[in-house]
């Protein structure tokens, strides 16, 4: 049984070579030769606790290699390629969108209170109250833009997930080299969480108590 | 105590839109200097060239945010009391803590109304 001796000092040189390489994104051909490289040293005695890990590293093995084929019939590179841009471009004409109509109704309203300003007071005030509530109401504009923002974020982490995960598997290698330029992390990006769902997000009055707190 | 309304504002804001929304209920209340700027950068600049008496700003800007704007205020000798609201989407408490502990002097979330744009406006001109 020196063999099984010997071994371990042997895998874990070869994977600590692997990881020095690659970090955790170990490619599935390397690790497949280590799995080759284990099996292949089996030799003399095997015992039970042999037996059951040459089955779970073929079991591992299997899976690996159907997670492989699955991923390759999901057509990654048509997701990063193709879905995931065609959706940031329809979000970006979203974006457009609404800045252009939000714009056209604040001219329309910065009209009507052009005009409020010379009527009498009794047409003049509910017509600048009205125009108060549209212009109030105008805020809708910059906080979709914001959830919007959020999705497209969320699609590129998404495409950046796809790209490595392809990489480490080796599906379609030369593809996976357009990975959008990582942007340098501010002193506050954890702080930039962006609009946040009605049921999570602190109200005025929760803010004001909260600053108040401080006094 | 009557606010001065000819205060010198500067509005901060990378929305064109939420600029002309915000100068358009200033210019409601009575406030006519209002200056714009789309990120913290531009603010600063534009604070170093001109004498401002209050500050309104957005937080989430890019290349310079609202909250580094804050702090590059504060740590301007000549800028440090200037009074700055942040008005911002982020309605998370660590981010009132941040912007509180940064030295803002009032937060407004957005969506926002036009009455609670006034009443910080007077209380932070007030005190």
């Amino acid at each position: 049984m020196a063999a099984a001796t010997a071994l371990p000092v042997t895998l874990e040189t070869r994977l600590a070579s692997l990881r020095e390489m690659y970090g955790d994104a170990i490619p599935v051909d390397d690790l497949a030769d280590v799995v080759r490289g284990l099996v292949g040293s089996l030799r003399g005695d095997v015992s039970l606790q042999d037996i059951r890990v040459y089955g779970e590293l073929e079991a591992l093995a299997r899976y690996i290699h159907r997670a492989k084929e699955e991923i390759q019939h999901i057509r990654p590179d048509d997701i990063s390629d193709e879905h995931i841009p065609t959706a940031n471009v329809e979000l970006d004409a979203i974006v457009r969108h609404l800045e252009g109509a939000t714009g056209n109704i604040l001219d329309a309203t910065e009209n009507i209170e052009t005009v409020a300003g010379s009527a009498p007071p009794e047409i003049a005030d509910p017509l600048l109250d009205a125009v108060t509530s549209i212009y109030e109401a105008c805020n809708f504009q910059d906080i979709s833009g914001q959830r919007i923002t959020k999705v497209i974020k969320t699609l590129e982490t998404i495409e950046s997930r796809i790209v490595l995960l392809v990489e480490v598997l080796g599906v379609n290698v030369e593809k996976a080299q357009d990975v959008k330029a990582i942007q340098p992390p501010r002193d506050d990006s954890h702080l930039l969480n962006g609009p946040q769902l009605p049921e999570n997000a602190n109200s005025q009055a929760e803010i004001d108590a909260l600053l108040a707190s401080f006094d | 105590m009557a606010l001065d309304k000819d205060l010198q504002i500067l509005i901060v804001d990378d929305y064109k839109t939420m600029l002309r929304i915000i100068r358009n209920l200033l210019k409601q209340l009575e406030f006519n200097n209002i200056d714009e700027a789309t990120d913290g950068s531009m603010a600063l600049e534009k604070l170093k060239e001109k004498k401002y008496g209050m500050v309104i700003s957005d937080w989430n800007m890019q290349p310079m945010t609202g909250l580094e704007l804050l702090r590059a205020v504060r740590a301007d000798a000549n800028l440090k009391s200037l009074p700055f609201i942040m008005i911002t989407a982020e309605s998370k408490t660590e981010n009132v803590v941040a912007a509180k502990e940064a030295g803002v002097n009032n937060y407004i979330v957005k969506p926002f109304n036009a009455e609670t744009l006034k009443s910080k406006i007077e209380s932070v001109l007030v005190t």
